[in-house]
């Protein structure tokens, strides 16, 4: 049977054919729908959403040792959480086969930096598998399953977001499942001492020698060779798509989809065939470097951008010197940066904050990233999941090691909490931190679109389960004092901001209200409407920064079909010129 | 890779882009092309510029396109149009809704929305306008102005030959599946 599937809807639908037995995550893009996707086959598969990425991958790897083909998937920035475990897993090797997906986002679409996770399989000289294409992306699943538990090593499974959300057509397989391998204790594999982990590092050196013996013939590696051309163009993941769209049948092609260790001989042997070899690869000169360190002669980053992602585009210009005629309007176009929703909880706690002079606000990765945005512009910083509470706890000891008095607001919300703002709410209690820890709890997990998370009381399976309560959290570390507020009720936030600034005592904030786009939330009654007779042209409404809210023909106006009625545009009204309709 | 046809869709999130690309790509597989299509996710969910690619041909290799290569554009909102008329081949063509959606820049007053922008692409490129609001208002549901979309666009790409009725009828919900091939059908009309 033949589906149009994106690259994660593949990956997930390979690891089901290929008889996974558990999988994890923790949400982030470019990675979501993997396990979004996984959870269709939980019949077969159990899955979780963990607590961070690092969990995720602890989980994945207990149970490839207890002996079941396992899997973890996680955004690029992710691995950087769990880069403890897969080091030394990649040491102890694997007892059922175990992959790991990294989802890279080349041109940030929706990160704060563009690494290349190749490195991570070398560093951790692990074996690296990466797909070009939907229907790759779900048959090298069986593949790199099949390497791991052949050559006792952690299986790097890389894509990047023009795998992930491409889709393509994929012919269907069925589920093979696979017999678990027996467990039993075994300390010298299992067991990371240093005596053990020493021998374990020699066993990790042979181990990529045999490795790349078997990438000079792996089936994932090609060569396609054209009659009578000049070039050889080695590339690997959507970069050869690209190429294959400039050059079609002018060039010749060295495919790569096993790209850790390298098949230098494979290589050697295809780059003396050509006059010219490019090396066409997104970000990082990964192959490049190791190709001319091999003494094979090819062109890449000097011609190729490491920036951003490529198009076909990028490719013709860099390498043809061709570009596409193109006509331009003169027209201007306005900006259309990302913004809280309508109605977001968010926007009265950034509001509030815009509010303050002498403040800072640390703040972190989710939703209310965009608190920084105009018109609320109300955070200084945005570093990576939990920063908000430990960076702000830095600067915090900074500003009262310099007699600065600026007070510091740490900002995260309830999953990023989970995931990584608890140790630093502790850090701030145990090490006295002059800061105020404030979780936004929107009960749901937003920016990835609504995932389950320790505080939902739902599991990705659909099952009830404990809410874990960031009030009773914080009030356990110590926190003298949490409070829960409604972020939405303007003059409780403000007051509670003010309290917070004031206190002697360890003071932490929870406020509390669900995102709009939860589904199941009785249906908003109320709307807010402006009042046109009465609207004195402040403008003060519209420095919510409420998409719903616009000025229009000399007035303010509200646009019902997208007001929820959260009513925080209507309480900075100074004129009572915005009004409640409905109920 | 000259046969294989290039369609760009864009929009604001929330309009249901996604949607007629789904419809889009599952009728051109049931007509036997490979097809790619390629969306952006994550903040573009937050009101922001939101493109889908689709690219459909014998056999399609890159899931992009790059600048001057789409055969047409498809824009559900005004200035969205003019914001991608870079990608669009310069005898290609626009489908544009005759609608706008003011940016935070424009609502916050920082910025006034553009003038005039349809009469700029009409002076450059073939272009085709179309009120879709107004389409769907009459034909009761405001929600539909995707589908007048897709109707216009199927016009537009003589894309007959394939049962269009029969995708939307398999890829929306029961309940909605008549107003949406009476706006399938509007959109033909225009």
């Amino acid at each position: 049977m033949k589906q149009l599937m994106s690259g994660n809807e593949a990956i997930a639908r390979g690891a089901y054919e290929a008889g996974a037995k558990v999988a994890a995550a923790y949400p982030g893009t470019p990675s979501t729908e993997i396990l979004e996707n996984i959870v269709e086959y939980k019949d077969s598969i159990y899955c979780e959403w963990a607590p961070n990425e690092k969990v995720a991958t602890e989980v994945a790897i207990g149970a490839s040792i207890a002996g079941v083909r396992s899997l973890a998937a996680m955004k690029h920035v992710g691995l950087n959480v769990a880069a403890d475990p897969i080091f030394t897993y990649s040491y102890l090797g694997v007892n059922g086969g175990f992959i790991l997906v990294t989802a890279d986002d080349p041109s940030m679409h929706s990160s704060q930096n563009e690494q290349d996770n190749r490195y991570y399989a070398k560093f951790a000289k692990m074996a690296m598998v990466e797909p070009s294409d939907s229907q790759e992306a779900k048959d090298f699943v069986a593949e790199a399953y099949r390497i791991s538990e052949e050559f006792d090593t952690p299986v790097l499974y890389r894509i990047t977001t023009r795998i992930c959300h491409s889709k393509g057509v994929v012919e269907l397989g069925e589920r093979t499942e696979v017999e678990p391998k027996k467990y039993e204790r075994n300390q010298p594999k299992f067991a990371a001492t240093p005596a053990n982990a020493r021998i374990a590092h020699a066993r990790v050196e042979k181990r990529l020698k045999a490795l790349e013996e078997y990438a000079n013939k792996s089936p994932l590696n090609k060569a396609e060779y054209n009659d009578n051309t000049k070039i050889g163009i080695v590339t690997a993941s959507v970069a050869y798509q690209y190429a294959k769209e400039v050059f079609g049948d002018t060039a010749s092609y060295l495919k790569l989809g096993f790209t850790y260790p390298l098949p230098m001989e494979l290589i050697k042997d295809f780059a003396s065939k050509f006059e010219t070899v490019y090396v066409v690869e997104e970000l990082e000169p990964f192959m490049e470097e190791q190709m001319k360190a091999a003494g094979i002669k090819c062109i890449g980053k000097e011609l190729i951008p490491n920036l951003y992602e490529l198009n076909p585009d990028v490719v013709a210009k860099s390498l043809l010197n061709k570009e596409s005629e193109v006509k331009t309007l003169d027209a201007k176009v306005v900006g259309r940066p990302p913004v809280l929703c309508p109605g977001c909880p968010h926007r009265g706690f950034f509001y509030t904050m815009s509010k303050k002079k002498n403040t800072v606000v640390t703040s972190d990765i989710g939703c209310y990233t965009l608190g920084g945005a105009a018109p609320l512009g109300a955070t200084d910083t945005c570093i990576c999941m939990g920063a908000g509470f430990s960076a702000g706890m830095g600067m915090a000891k900074a500003f009262e090691a310099t007699g600065n008095d600026k007070k510091v607001f740490g900002v995260l919300g309830d999953s990023t909490f989970f995931h990584s703002g608890i140790t630093g709410a502790i850090d701030i209690i145990y090490n006295k931190g002059r800061m105020v820890p404030v979780v936004l709890d929107n009960r749901i997990t937003g920016m990835t679109g609504h995932q389950e998370n320790p505080g939902t009381g739902k599991t990705l399976m659909g099952e009830t389960a404990v809410e874990v309560d960031p009030v009773e959290m914080l009030k356990v570390i110590g926190y003298k004092t949490v409070k829960v507020v409604d972020p939405c009720d303007l003059k409780a936030m403000d007051e509670t901001v003010e309290e917070a600034a004031n206190s002697k005592e360890p003071y932490a904030i929870v406020t509390k209200r669900p995102c709009v786009l939860i589904k199941g939330l009785p249906p908003f009654k109320t709307k807010c409407r402006v009042v046109t007779e009465k609207c004195k042209k402040c403008k003060m409404c519209l420095k919510v920064g409420c998409p719903a809210v616009f000025f229009k023909d000399g007035a303010s106006y509200i646009d019902q079909s997208m007001c929820v009625g959260c009513e925080v545009c209507m309480q900075v009204c100074k004129f009572d010129a915005i009004e409640k309709v409905g109920e | 890779m000259s046969d294989t046809k290039n369609i760009l869709l864009v929009g604001v999130g929330g309009q249901g882009i996604i949607l007629v690309s789904k419809i889009l790509t599952a009728g051109l597989m049931k007509a036997g092309y490979d097809v790619k299509m390629s969306e952006v996710h994550g903040m573009a969910q937050r009101g922001g510029s939101v493109t889908t690619q689709v690219r459909y041909g014998k056999k399609v290799y890159s899931p992009i396109i790059g600048r001057g290569q789409a055969d047409i554009l498809v824009s559900f909102e005004k200035m969205e149009a003019v914001r991608w008329i870079e990608y669009l081949k310069p005898d290609g063509v626009v489908v544009v809704n005759n609608y706008e959606i003011p940016s935070m820049p424009v609502a916050s007053g920082k910025e006034e929305y553009p003038q005039g922008l349809i009469e700029s692409l009409q002076e450059a490129f073939e272009t085709v306008v179309v009120d879709a609001a107004k389409v769907a208002e009459e034909i009761g549901n405001i929600k539909t102005q995707n589908i007048v979309l897709l109707g216009a666009l199927v016009k537009a790409l003589k894309l007959d030959e394939i049962d269009w009725e029969e995708i939307i009828r398999e890829t929306i919900k029961p309940k909605l599946v008549d107003i949406n091939i009476k706006a399938y059908n509007k959109g033909k009309e225009l």
